[in-house]
């Protein structure tokens, strides 16, 4: 096996002795191997990332590390005795804990009654110790450097606030082991730089750290070590500063990846929108801008920024207080979302699974859903008509299921995606919004998806793209609005992009 | 293998045959607890097996089983109404003081119909309106509309209803064939077609799936709710026509208690009570089983208590088959 090397100790010479070992770990499904056979080491004091595209094993690994799942084969040893999870709570007395990619958080109750759910300290007599609650979380937070009241709900937080909230509690159980699976990908990047010195702090108390992002330079910036899954087996590991990244991309893909961002030059037509001094009562005021016939428009900004809630305005799904569009020159009035898709405006949400699709229901299902008029004779359905259409745009953006009649719920978050813009392009709109288009897909489908806006761009469809990736704005976009705190902070044109205009302008750092 | 020369993949329309996919459902499952409970009956009752016993057996679920269609979409959409019943004693006390002051058979019709389309309305405001959680608004609906009989009527009982009035609840198409029984059959086909055939259909089980989803794919999520509160109104009020023509009189605790013997219908028939799942004829299927059972047990002079246990336990049952068949299945 390439590339294995038997990590050491970061600062001290002495050889390391692992906390936690996993050796010859497989777990299997009906008629899946999600994982065979896989040996991982995790050092006090260190971090390692768990690299893999989705369905490479990753979230698999977890659930077996955190009691969820009972692995078929291997066995897992901490201080070098085997253990057995019978279930989380066995998982988490044995020292292991995970901060996950989305944390279940109680919105009414107190920031410290979310750290101590299920573990609230308890009186002399057996009551909740309201008072050991709150002076605890109180520390907990300190350590993270938040000024954060553990009295407060969390409903009044902001989203980067909550994360520590997650963290901490995360933290409240005494844990040596802690898992983050994919903890940056709502955050901005001041938020990462704070996460990352909590990291640091949790290394010096000697806790080892399993680190799993899809972001290569956050990686590099806070892991010592490295495990690469593809297809369900570790296929290298080693120290991450003897390792470029292009053999790491290798190990994960399987093959050369070359052209991240295919931008395809495509010549920009006349005007198609005209968005006129948008306001919404809250979240952004006064944005104005126009979008041509196969532009892509990126959209940059921090969470909070108004960029979603903009583009839920646009598709009528947020109301807005003032403010009107014109599309190819008539003015159109969006109340609703049914206004959008018949004047030709789609959007593609940032939470798939919760905005864009029913998941118990078949692809095919899905795919209809906004074409129904045109797959049904008179209101009544055409089972035909609505396999037809699924399959063409499945062919079209190379969809990977079993069957057209599986529930979307099944596929990967990838061909998730797909499913969502099919089911749009299936509506023939003139305009696309696509919101975080790549957000939790690995990095061989993200440049599927590239690919496929490039194309959808050069067949002349307009597109406003909204993406807290720095580099897929600047790879994709012929222009760039920023919005900063609900405001234009800046429109760029493709000559003047680059990451730091970009950046100064979302963070106001001039 | 002929066709390697695709270079992208063609994904199958379905996996599987149509049998067997139709072998595993619920509700063949329920056809055939539906079978065994016939043949239990014709066993324990020699009176069981006769043709106008059967269709005497119907009138215990025809009423019921009209409201539990409109009730199965609603559920399916993630609502509830526990108005139904409350519904029928209004409309029913409504034709009653209209019957007193002489309006015939076709007023006292639109009457029964018209009240149960109003109630629907005020249900269908308040929850897709006000945006109110339906269970809770239905609740006090079910208390309003059955106070205002209990006002109306008070300890009395309206019973002077024309003679062409009972044909409804008392009449016979052909033979065996009951009035009501022929206007459930027409309406089980009316609502399958609703729910499996149409895009209205489709956008319930869209809407039951996934509330967030469905309104961002332009679906008119409210229109559609207040429409389904609409049809169980209607459904309730074609429901009270029926039962006060059968009983010849309305008193205010006409159909006490039925909102739960229609959603135990519901249920029974596999409509999850979760929403974003069931059939029409699931519910069919779940008519005829509960008929059966009260019948059968009716026949054997079982008292109504245990008839009422029986319901309950029934109602536990089939929720909890389901949910435990998964976990067991979960745990392999």
């Amino acid at each position: 096996m390439p590339l294995r090397t038997q990590p050491i100790g970061t600062e001290s010479t002495s050889v390391t002795v692992p906390i936690l070992e996993m050796r010859g770990i497989s777990q299997i499904f009906p008629g899946v191997k999600a994982l065979d056979g896989v040996d991982i080491r995790l050092y006090p004091g260190q971090v390692t990332a768990l690299i893999g595209e989705n369905g490479a094993g990753k979230s698999t690994l977890v659930k077996i590390l955190t009691g969820i799942y009972r692995p078929n084969e291997g066995e897992i040893l901490i201080d070098g005795k085997p253990v057995a999870f019978a279930g989380a709570q066995a998982a988490i007395d044995a020292g292991v804990t995970a901060i996950h990619q989305e944390t279940v958080l109680f919105d009414d109750l107190t920031v410290g009654e979310n750290i101590f759910l299920g573990h609230a300290p308890r009186t002399r007599f057996g009551m909740i110790d309201w008072r050991a609650i709150n002076s605890r979380a109180r520390d907990l937070l300190q350590a993270l450097e938040s000024e954060v009241d553990p009295g407060i709900r969390l409903r009044d937080l902001s989203i980067a606030q909550r994360h520590l909230v997650a963290i901490a509690r995360a933290l409240s159980v005494e844990a040596r082991i802690v898992i983050m699976d994919e903890p940056t990908a709502a955050l901005s990047r001041k938020e990462i730089d704070d996460l990352f010195r909590i990291i640091e702090g949790l290394k010096r108390q000697g806790k080892a750290i399993l680190f799993i992002s899809h972001k290569f330079d956050e990686v590099y910036e806070i892991a010592e070590n490295f495990v690469v899954f593809r297809d369900g087996r570790a296929v290298g590991q080693g120290r991450l500063r003897e390792t470029p990244q292009e053999d790491i991309v290798r190990l994960m893909v399987g093959r050369d990846v070359k052209d991240v961002f295919p931008k395809v030059e495509v010549s920009i037509g006349a005007p198609v929108l005209r968005v006129e001094g948008f306001c919404h009562p809250t979240e952004f005021r006064d944005i104005s801008f126009e979008l041509r016939r196969g532009e892509i428009l990126g959209v940059y900004g921090l969470i909070g920024a108004g960029r979603s809630e903009l583009c839920q305005a646009l598709f009528g799904v947020t109301r807005r207080s003032a403010g009107g569009l014109t599309l190819e020159g008539q003015p159109v009035d969006i109340r609703s979302s049914s206004d959008a898709i018949a004047a030709g405006i789609v959007y593609v949400p940032e939470e798939r699974g919760r905005h864009g699709l029913a998941l118990p229901m078949p692809i095919f299902q899905n795919m209809s859903l906004p074409s129904l008029r045109q797959t049904s004779r008179r209101g009544f359905l055409k089972a035909a008509g609505e396999l037809a259409l699924a399959r063409k745009y499945a062919e079209r953006l190379d969809l990977r299921a079993a069957s057209l009649s599986v529930p979307v719920g099944t596929l990967s978050g990838g061909n998730q995606q797909k499913v969502v813009i099919g089911k749009w392009l299936a509506t023939r709109p003139k305009v696309i919004i696509l919101d975080e288009p790549t957000k939790g897909i690995d990095i061989g489908s993200k440049a599927a998806v590239h690919g496929f806006i490039g194309e959808l761009a050069s067949e002349g469809l307009s597109i406003i793209m909204v993406s807290s990736e720095l580099p897929e704005i600047l790879g994709m976009s012929d222009r760039v609005l920023v919005m900063r705190e609900g405001l234009t902070a800046g429109l760029f044109d493709r000559q003047q992009l680059n990451a730091e205009t970009l950046v100064r302008a979302a963070t106001g750092n001039t | 293998m002929t066709d390697t020369a695709h270079t992208r993949r063609t994904i199958p329309d379905r996996l599987g045959t149509k049998t067997s996919r139709i072998l595993a459902s619920w509700e063949v499952l329920l056809f055939g607890v539906a079978v065994l409970i016939f043949v239990f009956n014709a066993f324990a009752s020699p009176y069981f097996l006769d043709a106008w016993n059967l269709s005497d057996a119907t009138f215990n679920f025809t009423e019921k089983a009209m409201i539990a269609f409109a009730m199965a979409l609603l559920v399916i959409a993630g609502e509830i109404d526990l108005s139904v019943a409350a519904i029928i004693a209004l409309a029913s006390t409504a034709m009653g003081a209209a019957a007193q002051i002489g309006v015939g058979t076709p007023g006292l019709v639109a009457i029964g119909i018209g009240t149960g389309l109003a109630c629907g309305a005020v249900n269908g405001l308040l929850v897709s309106g006000l945006r109110l959680p339906s269970i809770v608004v239905t609740i006090g609906t079910m208390s309003l509309f059955r106070g205002i009989s209990y006002i109306v009527l008070g300890d009395q009982a309206y019973g002077k209803y024309p003679a062409s009035f009972a044909f409804f609840g008392q009449g016979y198409v052909a033979w065996v064939f009951s009035f009501e029984f022929v206007l459930f059959a027409v309406l089980a086909i009316l609502f399958a077609i609703l729910l499996h055939a149409t895009n209205f259909g489709r956008q319930v089980f869209v809407i039951g799936n996934n509330e967030f989803a469905a309104r961002f794919s332009g679906i008119p999520v409210e229109r559609v709710k207040f429409v389904l509160f609409l049809l169980t109104g209607v459904m309730s009020g074609i429901a009270a026509v029926c039962l006060t023509s059968r009983l010849g009189s309305t008193r205010p605790s006409i159909a006490q208690g039925w909102e739960l013997e229609v959603v135990t219908m519901v249920v029974l028939g596999g409509v999850s009570i979760l929403g974003g799942a069931g059939t029409i004829g699931g519910v069919v299927i779940a008519a005829f089983v509960m008929g059966l059972v009260t019948f059968g047990l009716g026949l054997l002079n079982v008292p109504g208590i245990v008839m009422s246990i029986f319901v309950g336990l029934l109602l536990i049952i089939t929720i909890a088959v389901p949910i435990i068949a998964r976990r067991i299945r979960e745990m392999r």
